[in-house]
């Protein structure tokens, strides 16, 4: 790393895991910089939550090297526990603790007591707007919630690393639009926060995001750099019969994908073709398309794109 | 400091789980409770008024008498008459009595011939003083009743010759201590308090580690600061304080319902009792790092469970197992502390004289506790 680079907050370098015959995650090399969100986009089963638990120590990696804010790990496991935090898929804190409680609980683990307890709580409550749920049981209330109970459960001992897995999956569109500013609250106040998810409007809101497909990183980059070196053009096509359309379009070797928006027809066709419209026109069913337009692509066609190498 | 308030986090978490877990509290005391009025009033190894028929082929006044006189034992019950051997038979096949008590034709000629009648005119022969005078039949799979009818076998029959009875003196002289009037409960209550901790205790903790695990607590935990000692220290404590509510609640109405005496000093019986939880408690911990789910934390504790009552010396004398079985009981805790509690509560002997038993739970639980510290490893592997 040169002096002048980035600081990073994340190193791994030919990561990977086996889980038996399964190869979880194969040959990732990864590097998050401090002060940013950093996301994994993939579907489920990718291999983002194996590469979670192999960043946060929990799991031990079969092959290569990790450093977490300047800990080896697996071997300073222990060490990092007090740097960072960590969000898990599933609600783990104690549904039959209340709010408070569950609170309580993980300030005296980290070590919390006293004034300074009651302090880093109420201000918790406050900002994860749960003052007035402080008596309720955890697990008597709602999904976006317990979700804000748990970010506030991560943060708690004001972590500089903040691993969040698929934090917005039980959530309403509203609760994860306030739920992505918090997010953007705690970086701006210098946490590093890495997110896993499968919705491309959240990872579209990443600094940074990393591709992932049957454990192998397809692409990273920032989303604008994603979309402007994607290997396809995004063609928008309104015809009379859009099925038979696109059963006839997904065919076609230059033609990675087809989906139907409503009256149109999303099409990406690999760069190979220079000039994509005029190879649309060409085609012998040719006749029905009544408007062709080339659009800007979006984070869903760089998925596609990326992952659908590996099904070819 | 930090590693105390860990401790204390995990101990009043375990306490509000508890208090709002209303089934697992009311267990707590009706177990004990209900138990103890189970095995207090039902246990009795006294055998009294056991169902037997009666085949009378003499028919005459002194079989009638006879009956009555074994009657007034209160042993046996004549419920049922039969006309023929076989019919008694198949009543014991059948279940109906548990014995046949068969009274001879010759009865009379036998009795007078006996040797507690004496040896008459002209003296009876070797061979006619050594016949008995009736026979059972005995249906002896279950050894405690057979022994029971097999004590009347040498009944005086002085009463039926209107002879003075106890004429005889014993060979042996016998003082009874500590239970004198030979009741079971006397026996089975301190035992129960062992057996009831073993239960309670090995239950509660192989849960706790496998309960966090179902519920995706364990992931949550890993990633904290806390450390595997701390952990389990925290989750066993609160039962320390819930074993010794039962051994109260036990011993407590065993003095008050069933007068079992606490002849022995309750500090010791507090520390023999704290010492054998705490064995009970790491055994479940340890249970707890290797079962998956609960369902195999419940089997392993019934694998536990189960020797501990039937092998500890709770139910039949340690004494009478084959020597292979008592190296086994002598593995379980439950025995030391059965030892030891008989021992306090109704010998009042001082623990320090059973040394053996309290270093050898003292042993288990340190053993155990670092057995499961070290299988309670913090991460997902």
């Amino acid at each position: 790393m040169s002096l002048t680079g980035p600081e990073l907050a994340i190193e791994a370098r030919q990561l990977s895991r086996n889980f038996g015959d399964l190869k979880a995650i194969q040959g990732l090399d990864l590097e998050v910089e401090k002060r940013r969100i950093y996301g994994f986009l993939g579907p489920n089963g990718c291999g983002k939550t194996t590469a979670i638990r192999m960043l946060t120590g929990l799991l031990k990696p079969s092959a290569g090297s990790i450093n977490v804010l300047g800990c080896q790990l697996p071997q300073d496991a222990e060490k990092l526990r007090l740097k960072i935090g960590y969000m898990t898929q599933k609600f783990s804190l104690y549904d039959d603790l209340t709010v408070k409680e569950n609170l309580q609980f993980l300030a005296k683990i980290y070590g919390l007591h006293g004034k300074n307890q009651q302090q880093r709580i109420n201000e918790l409550l406050s900002i994860y707007d749960l003052n007035t749920k402080a008596t309720q049981l955890a697990g008597s209330m709602s999904g976006g919630q317990r979700q804000r109970l748990a970010l506030a459960g991560a943060v708690l001992h004001k972590p500089e690393l903040l691993f969040l897995d698929e934090p917005t999956s039980a959530v309403d569109p509203e609760n994860r639009r306030e739920f992505w500013e918090q997010l953007f609250d705690l970086c701006d106040q210098g946490t590093t926060i890495l997110v896993s998810t499968h919705y491309m409007d959240e990872a579209e809101r990443c600094h940074r995001l990393a591709i992932l497909e049957s454990g192998i990183k397809r692409a990273d980059g920032s989303p604008d750099e994603l979309m402007a070196n994607m290997h396809a053009h995004v063609i928008e096509v309104i015809a009379d019969d859009i099925r038979a359309l696109k059963k006839h379009l997904i065919g076609l070797p230059e033609v990675i994908s087809a989906a139907q928006l409503g009256a149109r027809l999303r099409v990406l066709i690999t760069k190979k073709v220079t000039n994509p419209i005029e190879f649309l026109k060409q085609l012998p069913f040719s006749k029905s398309l009544s408007e062709l337009a080339q659009v800007r692509p979006s984070l869903e066609d760089v998925f596609v794109t990326c992952t659908g190498e590996g099904r070819q | 400091m930090n590693s105390f308030l860990r401790i204390q986090a995990i101990f009043f978490k375990e306490l509000m789980q508890l208090k709002r877990d209303r089934m697992t509290f009311g267990m707590v005391i009706m177990i004990p409770l209900i138990q103890l009025m189970l095995f207090g009033f039902a246990i009795n190894t006294n055998i009294r008024h056991v169902p037997v028929g009666l085949v009378d082929q003499s028919q005459s006044g002194l079989s009638r008498v006879l009956v009555q006189t074994i009657s007034a034992t209160q042993v046996v019950n004549f419920t049922q008459n039969y006309l023929t051997i076989s019919a008694a038979q198949s009543a014991i096949a059948a279940g109906e009595v548990h014995a046949v008590l068969v009274i001879p034709k010759d009865v009379s000629q036998r009795l007078v011939r006996h040797q507690s009648v004496g040896l008459g005119s002209p003296p009876a022969s070797d061979e006619e003083t050594s016949r008995p005078i009736a026979q059972w039949l005995v249906d002896s799979s279950d050894t405690m009743i057979a022994s029971a009818i097999k004590g009347l076998r040498n009944m005086p029959l002085a009463e039926l010759l209107n002879k003075p009875a106890n004429l005889s003196t014993p060979t042996f002289q016998v003082t009874l201590f500590y239970n004198p009037e030979q009741r079971t409960v006397v026996n089975i209550v301190p035992g129960l308090v062992a057996v009831i901790l073993t239960m309670t205790m090995i239950m509660f903790t192989s849960a706790a580690i496998v309960r966090e695990r179902e519920r995706g607590n364990l992931e949550m935990l890993i990633t904290t600061p806390v450390r595997s000692f701390e952990l389990m220290l925290g989750k066993i404590i609160p039962y320390v304080f819930i074993g010794l509510v039962q051994m109260s609640i036990i011993l407590g109405l065993g003095y008050f319902i069933f007068s079992v005496p606490v002849n022995g000093s309750l500090l010791q019986l507090g520390a023999a009792t704290m010492l054998f939880i705490a064995a009970s408690l790491v055994l479940g911990l340890v249970i707890s790092t290797i079962a998956k789910n609960q369902l195999q934390s419940m089997q392993m504790t019934i694998f536990v469970l189960l020797p501990s009552i039937l092998l500890s010396g709770f139910m039949f004398p340690y004494e009478g197992m084959p020597l292979a079985a008592q190296y086994i009981a002598e593995a379980l805790p439950a025995t030391h502390f059965m030892r030891l509690i008989r021992g306090i509560v109704l010998r009042d002997v001082d623990i320090l004289n059973m040394t053996f038993d309290l270093y050898w739970l003292l042993a288990f639980t340190i053993t155990g506790l670092t057995i499961a510290s070290l299988r309670f490893k913090k991460n997902l592997d």
